[in-house]
């Protein structure tokens, strides 16, 4: 692997591909996406595969000085490997789910496949502004797939996805060019351990906070998440929930953790507020959905709450179950919006009430739904348990309130997830149409298979995902550790439990 | 520095003169049906000009060797940089010339002489270093604009353009004049570098006055908020040949003289100016989005968006720094390249039989019907939009730069947010052009100089205009070194 540019060619092929596609017409197209993707996918395994966990912090850096005042500087850690192989994961099912698209379907692959060069760009940028490039971006592709291939009212969500986002981050950029005129140099790494005064940590925080609090995105800042869901064709809503998401994540993990820890601690209560709201309220509001995917949108948002508020514990719990969290949703949600695809595209409505019943004649399809609701709900052995257990774990060394007001959204969950799944598989085949719906396609098997696979790993066994990420966690923890909270427990071990404690570290 | 060097130094403005006096001749002996052999004459020349500034600027000339007359004419690299722009646009405006004119039959040989003459007059404009200079260059430039706005006889709309154009500039000229007699009268010299010394020991209130005039008199001419009023009738009356040529070369022409004055003449008292700079850029931003919202006709929404362009390029003037000049250069290169290519894109939208298309509704499902200038001009308006990975983001990035740099936060941040306001109609262009039914009224087709003009900007906006950033930015470093700033 020495020298082989595997990044760059991973950008490189869908970007190939993305103007190939503008140039054939459908079926090859569709091919080409196909290929495309697969290419990447199989290129991201070998990247996981040659990741020396326990190496470097940065691997496969990549560095050309080719833009005057910055640079073509690529590299990734753990975290960002995980968030690559997601993206790369789960292309190639949304170029399978994309098949009942019928119009205009080069400049459909075209997109999406610029789009997974956005992601991957995003995730493997080590130069601020390049990250800002990609980052900012996926706007224009994201616009179009909404715009062009989306429902009824696509318009309206295309413009508020746009503007929103766009308001969310330019901010971001002024505090960017604040920061390498103050440090002096526009990369990561670098950036990562440089100390910016306290008082200018304040603003630059509050900056990057605007643009991943809309991303991510952070009540109250969530109301383009529902209209562009909605509104956006099945693939569009799978990459969106699957990675879009999960950039404001890795913005808060990568920038606004690392780079200014005392802010980050000065403004800890401002985000646990926000995501316990969010975890309440938008569960509440998910709770009365009358449409499938703004049920699944919001839980998005409940679930992303659980993410921050594991993220701003500041401790290697928290982190990890932030991490954990962010994959499991990217796999989760996807594969539930998938799910409402497949019945999309046979009944052409996102009623709930539409449905009912499915388990007697699609029952293939319910078991896969069922899984993923068991996913979303966080049953143990899926990989939503891992992840919200080790969120709140971290959180509750911190507070036990937030952890008490976060862990209600799990009853929350439970309630909107499974009322969902009664209303649609269980009950009385009250529609005909909708009884006489088919099973699962070949086709679809391919699509929800391989993510129920990696659901159940990771729930069963997260240390695969865990491992590649474990030093840079720890990495970061140690950064943050000098404006790390004091817990409010103030729990006192008695003489037992250390004796305990004790044993348990001599087995290591 | 004897008579010949100075001779030596104004090369360019004696070729563009005697080229244009010749075809002006020409023109008048051989009449109209030497209109394109006398455009492609006029085209030879600018781009002769083009060759003999480019070893300038690619030299970064600066300093006592490019001072011709006694300190009234500066062939400096700043100079130069801005001359690059404006030949290559008014190149671009004879280019799409015959083809828009040639169907109402009123492409007359007059056309590409003004458009020389008014090169000359940009020219003399960039190069001034005294206010007696910038005064001749800008009334040459303007009095060939005069005519140009108004050059499509039979049409109303250009008539009524010219004769606003005229009157509003004519009152932006003595508006000129008088702060120019009130700086003179203050400091008793016309000389940029005199002013400059003379102003040394403190801003007395009439040549602050004096100051104020000027800057508004210029802004005036870079249709800066609240001097802006005459660009979107004057940009939609005019033909659109002409429009392009109004955005793109007179604007840098504009923009790179109030830069000197500013820096040069005013360096010493930036305090004194830089607050008029600030509002007028956060009000062109701002009124330059709001006013281009509710636009149907596509000029009159391009001089909206030229109107919110300024806005960004003072930015970089209120930084007052070198770097600021260095990223209004920069953003200017960039600016007339997505100005050039989005009114090239305008002027193809036409019917089967010729007649040009001017409303955003025309544009409607464009993506469908015409794909490859759909995504052209969709990269455009991105570009302009200043969103990322296109290359007008770039820009945008090099002004906020400066004036973070420069420490004035509260304007990078102002600035940018009201940036958001702008991409809404931009988008919009976008969202008509790709997300709603054909209205199938483009069907006319366009001649390969168009398409080549289109391809070039489009390239250029786009990420492979990226690669351009490290020569680009050297260029305009050097130039901006050649200005001499007051300490």
């Amino acid at each position: 692997m020495e020298g082989f540019p595997i990044l760059s060619v991973m950008l490189l092929v869908p970007m190939i591909g993305a103007i190939a596609c503008l140039f054939v017409g459908e079926k090859p197209a569709r091919q080409i996406a196909l290929v495309a993707t697969l290419i990447d996918l199989a290129l991201g395994i070998l990247l996981w595969a040659n990741y020396d966990i326990g190496g470097a912090q940065w691997q496969f850096v990549e560095r050309a000085p080719i833009f005057g005042q910055f640079s073509w500087a690529l590299g990734i850690d753990g975290i960002a490997l995980m968030l690559i192989v997601l993206s790369v994961f789960l292309m190639p099912i949304c170029i399978l789910a994309s098949h009942s698209i019928d119009k205009r379907v080069g400049e459909y692959m075209a997109t999406f496949l610029f789009m997974e060069v956005l992601m991957i760009g995003v995730f493997a940028a080590q130069d601020l502004f390049l990250f800002y490039i990609f980052f900012e971006a996926g706007l224009i592709p994201m616009y179009l797939i909404i715009g062009i291939w989306g429902g009824a009212n696509r318009i309206y969500a295309a413009y508020k996805f746009f503007l929103y986002t766009l308001l969310g981050s330019v901010v971001m950029l002024i505090a960017m060019l604040w920061m390498v005129n103050e440090a002096g140099t526009t990369d990561i790494p670098t950036l990562m351990a440089y100390d910016f005064p306290v008082q200018a940590q304040t603003w630059l925080w509050l900056a990057f906070f605007a643009s991943f609090a809309v991303k991510m995105p952070m009540w109250p800042l969530h109301t383009w998440l529902p209209d562009a869901h909605v509104q956006a064709p099945t693939a569009g809503s799978v990459i969106l929930a699957g990675v879009l998401l999960k950039m404001g994540g890795y913005g808060f993990i990568r920038f606004s953790l690392p780079m200014f820890p005392e802010a980050s601690a000065q403004w800890m209560w401002l985000i646990f507020a926000l995501s316990m709201i969010a975890v309440v309220v938008t569960s509440l509001i998910a709770l009365v959905q009358e449409d499938m995917k703004k049920l699944i949108a919001y839980s998005s948002v409940a679930h992303m709450a659980i993410v921050t508020v594991g993220l701003f514990a500041f401790n290697v719990q928290g982190f990890e179950g932030a991490m954990i969290v962010m994959l499991s949703h990217g796999l989760v949600s996807g594969a539930l919006f998938l799910c409402v695809g497949v019945i999309y595209d046979r009944l052409h409505t996102r009623e709930i009430d539409r449905y009912g019943g499915l388990s007697i004649n699609m029952p293939k399809y319910a078991l896969f739904f069922m899984l993923f609701t068991m996913a979303s709900i966080g049953l143990p052995g899926t990989s939503g348990f891992v992840g919200e257990f080790l969120s709140l774990a971290g959180i509750y060394q911190v507070s036990s309130w937030v952890t008490f007001v976060c862990a209600t959204g799990i009853i929350l969950g439970a309630a909107y997830m499974l009322y969902l799944y009664w209303r649609i598989a269980f009950g009385v085949q009250k529609n005909a149409d909708a009884a006489a719906m088919p099973d699962l396609s070949v086709r679809e098997w391919l699509m929800l298979g391989p993510i129920a696979a990696a659901v159940l790993w990771m729930g069963v066994y997260p240390e695969s995902f865990l491992a590649p990420m474990r030093a840079d966690i720890a990495a970061l923890n140690a950064r943050v550790a000098r404006a790390a909270p004091e817990g409010d427990a103030r729990l006192v071990m008695g003489e037992a439990a250390r004796a305990v404690a004790e044993a348990h570290e001599g087995a290591h | 520095m004897d008579f010949s060097a100075s001779l030596a130094l104004i090369v360019p403005e004696i070729v563009l003169s005697l080229s244009g006096l010749v075809l002006l001749l020409a023109a008048a002996w051989a009449g109209d049906k030497a209109s394109s052999a006398i455009s492609v004459l006029a085209c030879v020349a600018l781009g002769a000009c083009f060759f003999l500034v480019a070893p300038a600027v690619c030299a970064g000339a600066a300093g006592p060797d490019t001072v011709a007359f006694y300190g009234q004419f500066r062939a400096d690299a700043f100079a130069g940089f801005a001359k690059l722009l404006i030949y290559a646009a008014s190149g671009a405006a004879l280019v799409v010339a015959p083809a828009f004119f040639g169907r109402a039959g009123a492409m007359r040989a007059e056309y590409p002489v003004l458009v020389l003459f008014a090169a000359l007059g940009m020219s003399i404009m960039v190069s001034a270093g005294d206010l007696v200079t910038l005064y001749i260059g800008l009334e040459l430039n303007s009095l060939s604009a005069y005519v140009l706005a108004a050059f499509l006889r039979s049409d109303s709309r250009s008539a009524e353009a010219g004769l606003k154009y005229f009157v509003l500039g004519a009152l932006a000229s003595g508006i000129l004049l008088f702060g120019m007699s009130l700086t003179y009268g203050f400091t008793g010299t016309t000389s940029f570098e005199g002013v400059a010394a003379a102003l040394d020991g403190g801003l007395s209130t009439g040549a602050l006055f004096g100051l104020v005039f000027v800057l508004a008199g210029l802004a005036f001419k870079i249709s800066a908020v609240p001097f802006h009023m005459w660009t979107p009738d004057v940009y939609e009356g005019a033909p659109t040949p002409v429009t392009t040529f109004f955005a793109s070369a007179p604007k840098v022409a504009a923009v790179a003289l109030t830069a000197r004055v500013a820096l040069e003449a005013f360096g010493g008292h930036v305090d004194a100016w830089r607050q008029v700079v600030i509002f007028a850029a956060l009000a062109s931003i701002i009124f330059g989005a709001f006013g281009a919202i509710g636009q149907q006709n596509l000029k009159r929404l391009l001089a909206y968006s030229s109107i919110n362009n300024v806005g960004f390029i003072l930015i970089g003037l209120a930084a007052a720094t070198p770097a600021g000049a260095s990223a209004m250069l920069v953003y200017l290169a960039i600016y007339v390249a997505m100005t050039v290519g989005s009114f090239v894109a305008v002027l193809m939208l036409k019917t089967e039989d010729g007649e040009p298309l001017e409303g955003i509704p025309d544009l409607a499902g464009l993506s469908r019907t015409r794909p490859a200038l759909a995504w052209c001009l969709m990269i455009l308006m991105f570009s302009l939009a200043g969103i990322p990975p296109l290359f007008g983001f770039w820009g945008k990035f090099v002004v906020f730069q400066a004036a973070v740099e420069a420490d004035l936060m509260a304007l990078a941040v102002l600035g940018i947010a009201a940036s958001v306001i702008g991409a809404y109609y931009y988008i919009k262009i976008v969202k008509v052009m790709f997300f709603d039914e054909p209205a199938d009224t483009v069907r006319g087709n366009s001649d390969w100089a168009h398409w080549t003009l289109l391809a070039i900007s489009t390239v250029f906006m786009s990420p492979l205009g990226y690669l351009a950033i490290g020569w680009l930015g050297a260029l305009a470093d050097g130039a901006a070194a050649a200005l001499l700033l007051p300490v």
